[in-house]
C-alpha cells in the first residue's frame, strides 16, 4: 500500500467518523444509536490499523485491536444488555429542533477546523489533516450530551466523545503510549459499568430514565 | 520501595474491604489501612527530606518537594477522615440510611479513592495522572449516591457527567502536550514523563502548548470546582456521606489543582509569557467572587461549606496564577490549611447534622448546649476558615493579599470584598447554630471529635509558627513552581 493510498483511506474513514457523529446527533432511536456507535468504533479501529500498516508503528496494531474489542464488541454488547433489561430497546426520543441542532453542529465543526489548522500544519504524521475532524467529533458528541434528555443517549454521547479523543491521538501523534491507552480504556470500561449500575438506581427511584426528573437541585 | 508501599497499601485495602467491608470490624480495618498508608507516606517523606527528589520503577513514579508534601497531607487527611468515618458510618447504619452491602461498597471505594489520589500525585506520567483522576471520579460517584435518595442520585449523576466531560477535555490537552513533547523527546513512553518534560520545557512548541493549557485548565478546573465549571461540587458535597464531602474538599480538589499547577510550569517555560498565569488568575478571581455571593443564599450547611471550598480553591488558583515564590509559597500553605480546616469543619458538621437529624441550617440550633465539643469544633473551624488570626488561613490569605497588592493591585478590591461578604454570610449563619436554644437527642455511638481538634490545632500551629523544615520544604516546592 502506498502512503498516498493509505492517506486517502484514512481521510475517507475520518470523513465517515464525522458523518457518524452528525448522524448520532439527529438519531432518535436508542437502538440505532448503539449501532452507529459500533460503526464509529469500527471506523476508528480500521483507520488506526491502516495508519499502523502504512507507518510500521507496531504498537498501533494493539491500539486498533483494543479499539475494536472494546468499542465494537464489548461496549455495544453491554449497552444492548442494558437497554434490554431496562426495557428501553424500542425507545424513541422526541428531539426538538433537529435542524437547529445540526446548524449548531456545523458551526462547531468549522470552529474545530479553525482551531486545529495551525496545529495540524505542524504535525508530520500522514494523518495530520484529520486532527480537525477529531476535534469536531469531540465537540459534536459534547453537543449531543447537552441536547439529549434521556440517560442512555447521554452516555452514548460520552462514549463517542472518547472515540473522537482516540482519533485525535492517532491523527496528531500516532497514538499515545500504550500504558496510557490501556489506562484510558480501563476507565471507559469501568465508567460504562458504573453508568449501567446507575441506570438501575435512577429507574428504581424515578420510574424513568429521563434527565428532567433530576433537575431539582439548584440555587433558589 | 516506599513509593510502592504508599499506593500499594490502599490498593490492597480496597481489595480486602471489597470482601470484608460489611463486617462489624470493617471500619477499624479501613482506619488501619489508612493509618498504614499514612505511615508509608511519612517514611517516604523522611526519605525525600534526607535524599532529595527521586524516581522509581523505571521512572514511572517520582517524588519531588512539591508532590511529597501533598502526599503527606493526603495520607494524613485520609487517615483522620477514616477515624471520623468509623463512628459516623455506624450511626448512619443505626439510623437505617445504609445497610451492610452499601457499607462494603463504601469502605472498599474509600480505599480505592485514596489509591487514585496518591497515584495522581506520585505518577510521573501525565497520561497516568489523567487516568487516576478519572478513576477518582469513578470511585466516588457511587459513594455520592450511597443513600439512594432522589437528591443524591441527581447529585451523583451531575458529578459523573460533568466531571467525565470535563476531564475528557483534559485528555485532549494531554494529547496536545504529547504531540508537542514528541517533537522534542521522540515518540514513546518517556515523552509524557513530567521529569523529562520539565527539562525540555523551553523547547516545546508555544502555540500547541497554549492551546493544550486551555484544555487542561478547563478539564482539571472542572475537578477543582472553578466557576463556571463548579456546578457539580455543591450537590456532590451536600448529598453524599459527610466523610466523602471531607475527602472531596480536602483531597480531590487539591490534587486536581496540583495537576493544573504542574501543567502551568511547563506552559510557562514554553511560552515565556503570563498567558497561563493570567488565565488562572481570571478563573480564580471569578470563583472567589461568585462563590462568596452564593454563600449567603444557602440553606443546607454542607452546601454552604461546599461553596466556601470553591471560594478557597479560587484563592489558591489566583495565588498560583500570580506566580513568584511568595505567592506560590502562600498557595501551598493555603492548600494545607484549607484542606485541614475544611475537613475538620465537615467532621463537626457531620456529627451536628446527625444529632439534629437535618442539614437545614435554620433547624440546627444551640450545638454548644447539646454537645459542647461539636459546637466548639464548628465554631473554631468556622473562625479558622474565615481567616481569623491566629489560624493558618489568616497567614496564607495575608501573604496572598499583600502579594496581590504589590503585583496586581487591580485584583485586591475584588478579593477583599469577596472575603468580607463570605465572612458576613458564614458568620451570620453559624453563630445561631452554635449558640442558641435546642432540642435534640443523644447519638447511639460517641462521635469522633479528636480529628476535628487535631486538625484545628495544626492549623493554629501553622498560623503561629511554621516549623523550619516545613517552611524549607514549601520554599523548595515554591521555587519549583513559582
Amino acid at each position: 500500500m502506498t502512503t498516498s493510498l493509505s492517506q486517502q483511506l484514512v481521510n475517507l474513514l475520518a470523513a465517515a467518523l464525522l458523518l457518524i457523529a452528525f448522524a448520532m446527533l439527529s438519531q432518535r432511536r436508542v437502538l440505532s444509536l448503539i449501532r452507529l456507535f459500533a460503526w464509529q468504533g469500527m471506523a476508528l479501529g480500521a483507520s488506526t490499523a491502516i495508519v499502523a500498516y502504512s507507518t510500521a508503528q507496531h504498537h498501533l496494531y494493539y491500539s486498533a485491536a483494543l479499539t475494536v474489542a472494546l468499542k465494537v464488541v464489548l461496549l455495544p454488547w453491554i449497552l444492548h444488555r442494558l437497554i434490554d433489561k431496562l426495557y428501553v430497546r424500542w425507545d424513541v426520543e422526541t428531539l426538538i429542533n433537529i435542524p437547529t441542532t445540526m446548524l449548531v453542529g456545523i458551526g462547531l465543526a468549522i470552529f474545530a477546523f479553525a482551531l486545529a489548522t495551525p496545529i495540524s500544519e505542524m504535525a508530520s504524521t500522514v494523518t495530520h489533516s484529520t486532527l480537525g475532524i477529531a476535534l469536531a467529533s469531540v465537540l459534536l458528541s459534547f453537543l449531543m450530551m447537552i441536547v439529549r434528555r434521556k440517560a442512555v443517549p447521554q452516555v452514548i454521547g460520552f462514549l463517542s466523545m472518547e472515540n473522537g479523543l482516540f482519533f485525535a491521538a492517532t491523527s496528531a501523534t500516532y497514538g499515545m503510549p500504550l500504558v496510557v491507552e490501556l489506562g484510558v480504556a480501563l476507565d471507559v470500561l469501568v465508567g460504562t459499568f458504573i453508568f449501567g449500575i446507575f441506570f438501575f438506581h435512577i429507574r428504581e427511584q424515578f420510574d424513568s430514565l429521563e434527565i428532567r426528573h433530576m433537575e431539582k437541585l439548584k440555587e433558589d | 520501595m516506599e513509593i510502592a508501599l504508599v499506593f500499594g497499601i490502599p490498593l490492597l485495602g480496597g481489595l480486602v474491604l471489597a470482601l470484608v467491608g460489611h463486617k462489624r470490624w470493617a471500619p477499624e480495618v479501613n482506619a488501619l489501612m489508612s493509618f498504614a498508608t499514612f505511615c508509608a507516606a511519612a517514611l517516604l517523606t523522611a526519605k525525600v527530606v534526607a535524599d532529595g527528589p527521586m524516581t522509581a520503577l523505571d521512572e514511572q513514579f517520582f517524588v519531588d518537594p512539591f508532590n511529597v508534601f501533598l502526599v503527606a497531607l493526603t495520607a494524613f487527611v485520609g487517615f483522620t477522615t477514616a477515624l471520623f468515618s468509623r463512628p459516623y458510618m455506624r450511626i448512619e447504619e443505626h439510623h437505617g440510611r445504609v445497610n451492610a452491602a452499601r457499607l462494603r461498597l463504601y469502605h472498599s471505594m474509600y480505599q480505592l479513592f485514596s489509591f487514585t489520589m496518591v497515584l495522581c500525585l506520585l505518577s510521573n506520567n501525565v497520561g497516568i495522572l489523567w487516568v487516576a483522576l478519572e478513576g477518582a471520579t469513578l470511585s466516588t460517584v457511587l459513594l455520592v449516591s450511597l443513600y439512594r435518595t432522589p437528591a443524591s442520585l441527581e447529585a451523583a449523576w451531575k458529578y459523573f457527567i460533568l466531571c467525565s466531560v470535563g476531564i475528557a477535555q483534559a485528555l485532549f490537552g494531554v494529547i496536545l502536550l504529547y504531540f508537542a513533547a514528541e517533537k522534542v523527546l521522540g515518540p514513546g513512553g518517556t515523552s509524557l514523563l513530567w521529569t523529562h518534560l520539565y527539562d525540555v520545557r523551553h523547547q516545546l512548541e508555544p502555540t500547541v502548548l497554549s492551546l493544550a493549557f486551555v484544555f487542561l485548565l478547563v478539564g482539571y478546573g472542572t475537578k477543582v470546582g472553578l466557576v463556571p465549571l463548579h456546578n457539580w461540587l455543591p450537590d456532590a458535597h451536600a448529598e453524599g456521606p459527610t466523610p466523602i464531602s471531607a475527602v472531596l474538599s480536602g483531597l480531590l480538589l487539591n490534587v486536581a489543582l496540583y495537576a493544573v499547577v504542574r501543567s502551568k510550569v511547563l506552559v510557562d517555560g514554553a511560552l515565556g509569557t503570563g498567558f497561563s498565569g493570567n488565565l488562572m488568575m481570571g478563573f480564580g478571581l471569578l470563583s472567589v467572587v461568585v462563590a462568596a455571593f452564593f454563600l449567603s443564599r444557602q440553606k443546607d450547611i454542607k452546601r454552604m461549606f461546599a461553596y466556601s471550598s470553591i471560594e478557597h480553591m479560587g484563592i489558591m488558583t489566583f495565588a498560583f496564577g500570580m506566580g513568584g515564590q511568595v505567592a506560590a509559597f502562600a498557595g501551598l500553605l493555603h492548600m494545607t490549611v484549607h484542606s485541614l480546616t475544611k475537613s475538620a469543619i465537615f467532621f463537626a458538621v457531620g456529627h451536628a447534622a446527625q444529632k439534629v437529624g437535618t442539614q437545614v441550617m435554620d433547624d440546627i440550633r444551640g450545638l454548644v448546649e447539646i454537645s459542647p465539643r461539636v459546637g466548639w469544633g464548628l465554631a473554631l473551624g468556622t473562625f479558622a476558615i474565615l481567616g481569623m488570626p491566629p489560624f493558618g488561613v489568616f497567614a496564607s490569605e495575608f501573604m496572598i493579599l499583600t502579594t496581590a497588592m504589590h503585583e496586581h493591585s487591580w485584583a485586591t478590591p475584588f478579593l477583599l470584598a469577596a472575603l468580607g461578604v463570605a465572612f458576613a454570610a458564614i458568620f451570620r449563619k453559624v453563630q445561631p447554630m452554635v449558640f442558641g436554644e435546642t432540642t435534640a437527642a443523644r447519638l447511639p455511638h460517641p462521635p469522633a471529635l479528636a480529628p476535628v481538634f487535631v486538625h484545628l490545632a495544626l492549623v493554629l500551629m501553622l498560623g503561629l509558627y511554621i516549623p523550619p523544615y516545613l517552611a524549607g520544604w514549601y520554599r523548595q516546592a515554591a521555587a519549583l513552581i513559582g
